[in-house]
């Protein structure tokens, strides 16, 4: 199934979704990866920024400015998975509604996803010039001093960013772990038959 | 004579056409696992990474937003006479390049956290010089995303354990890295020398186009084997399933210490990016 969502996205279009569903998103998309969770975490967000119903990008894209502006260049996902022991904290603090990253994550991403009724969606990884077509203007940015640019929390007016997969659904599934049964027995297969 | 501000041009150009430019080989490849792939979803990844090769060309823009920490392989002659205007030259053209094409400052102060927004740092950018018979300078510039670079290994196998605990170690690791190195992925493995060389060698094998075969026949077939069990594993592009996991394995060896079994492993990413600047005898950049 095909969605169009425009933020803040509301719970009851999240519950409906299953792995699977393509996703194009409208509306605020802002970056964070590791350090800006953690900051984001001891700082307990930003003053007068409303994160409910917002989308959480896991990127670190490249910047240009340009006449003044902050222009996006190449932002395709980061590995989502050196966020997974900070995750289940950010989605308890924030009421984000969907995660976009690549690779996936683990099982307490995942529990955190079903308690907070989220989806995590994937973003064809590297794709960072396709990405950077959907993600139109840059509102804002923080922690662009302390943390770098790519580490920066970017805050982006999206138009119909996608397509997004959704690999991690909120009742508890995971394409993932699918894919990853799937693979462990085809490599005991292949160790059978090799002899190894 | 070398014109420095010429070399330094031509190396600021290599490194933009380097993250904007996928090689030929590179995609063709891609383009020939998307006919073979029957998965919906595996086949969608593929045309995305296929569309944005094409966005990059068209708007040259980076292909992808990590474009690497700039790693530059020399294969100089013996008494090639411009290696030191080579080597002066390189980080003075990162710097530039940085601010000019521009590339993401990726170089972070491991202590303080601190990134120099020039993508320089003690030794940083990482210059592997190896001389030889013959007369002028090649220069592969290789960015190198931190995804897949994180899926490195260095396995130092007992000799009894050998190729099979080889081949073993790279199929479990591949299920293990799943999605995390942006499969399709070239894997570049390196045998023997000992710890750091295994390691260098698995990285200099991925400087071989894609394509061309192992002029070694044992190793062509090792290759050829690894390859095949790879993408039975079903991984797929992205790690969401698929025939297309891996669109080579490469292999490079050398002698070992007979009480060990080295094996370095380095992945590439799909974005598999790379290119080739040569400096003749005379000091003309072609």
């Amino acid at each position: 199934m095909e969605h169009r969502f425009t933020t803040p996205i509301k719970d009851e279009d999240i519950s409906k979704l299953e792995v699977g569903d393509v996703l194009f998103i409208s509306g605020t998309v802002f970056t964070a990866r590791d350090e800006a969770h953690m900051e984001l975490l001891k700082d307990k967000g930003i003053p007068g920024f409303d994160f409910n119903g917002l989308v959480l990008y896991h990127c670190g894209p490249v910047m240009r400015k340009e006449d003044g502006e902050w222009k996006v260049k190449a932002a395709g996902p980061t590995t989502s998975f050196r966020m997974e022991t900070l995750e289940p904290d950010f989605l308890a603090m924030f009421p984000i509604k969907i995660i976009i990253g690549k690779g996936g994550m683990g099982p307490l991403t995942l529990d955190a996803l079903k308690k907070h009724n989220t989806v995590y969606s994937s973003f064809t990884g590297g794709a960072g010039a396709l990405a950077a077509k959907g993600l139109g203007r840059v509102r804002e940015v923080h922690y662009l001093d302390e943390l770098g640019m790519p580490e920066a929390v970017w805050v982006f007016e999206a138009k119909d960013f996608g397509p997004l997969i959704v690999t991690m659904d909120a009742h508890g599934n995971s394409h993932y772990e699918e894919v990853n049964k799937r693979s462990s027995d085809n490599l005991k297969r292949i160790f059978r038959e090799r002899g190894y | 004579m070398l014109d420095q501000e010429q070399l330094i041009d031509r190396l600021v150009k290599g490194m933009r056409d380097g993250v904007i430019e996928l090689p030929e080989d590179v995609t063709q490849k891609l383009q020939e696992y998307l006919q073979r792939e029957d998965s919906g979803i595996a086949k969608q990844q593929l045309s995305a990474i296929l569309d944005n090769i094409r966005i990059s060309h068209e708007d040259g823009l980076p292909l992808c937003q990590d474009t690497g920490v700039q790693m530059f392989f020399i294969k100089a002659g013996y008494d090639f006479p411009f290696l030191n205007d080579l080597h002066r030259a390189i980080p003075i053209a990162v710097k530039r390049a940085t601010k000019e094409v521009p590339l993401r400052p990726n170089t972070v102060d491991p202590f303080t956290g601190k990134n120099p927004q020039d993508n320089l740092g003690p030794h940083m950018p990482s210059i592997t010089i190896e001389l030889e018979e013959r007369d002028d300078a090649v220069i592969t510039i290789l960015p190198k995303g931190g995804g897949s670079e994180n899926m490195s290994m260095l396995w130092m196998l007992t000799p009894a354990e050998g190729f099979k605990g080889m081949k073993k170690k790279v199929l479990e690791h591949i299920v293990f890295a799943a999605g995390k190195p942006c499969p399709p992925i070239i894997i570049g493995l390196g045998i023997g020398g000992g710890a750091d060389f295994a390691m260098k060698l698995a990285k200099k094998a991925l400087l071989r186009p894609l394509g061309t075969q192992n002029p070694d026949d044992k190793l062509r077939a090792m290759e050829e084997e690894l390859l095949h069990d790879i993408n039975e594993l079903g991984v797929g592009p992205m790690g969401m399933g698929g025939r297309t996991t891996a669109l080579a394995v490469h292999i490079e060896y050398t002698n070992r210490h007979p009480a060990t079994f080295p094996v370095g492993l380095v992945v590439q990413c799909w974005c598999d990016r790379r290119a080739v600047i040569k400096v003749n005898k005379d000091g003309e950049v072609i």
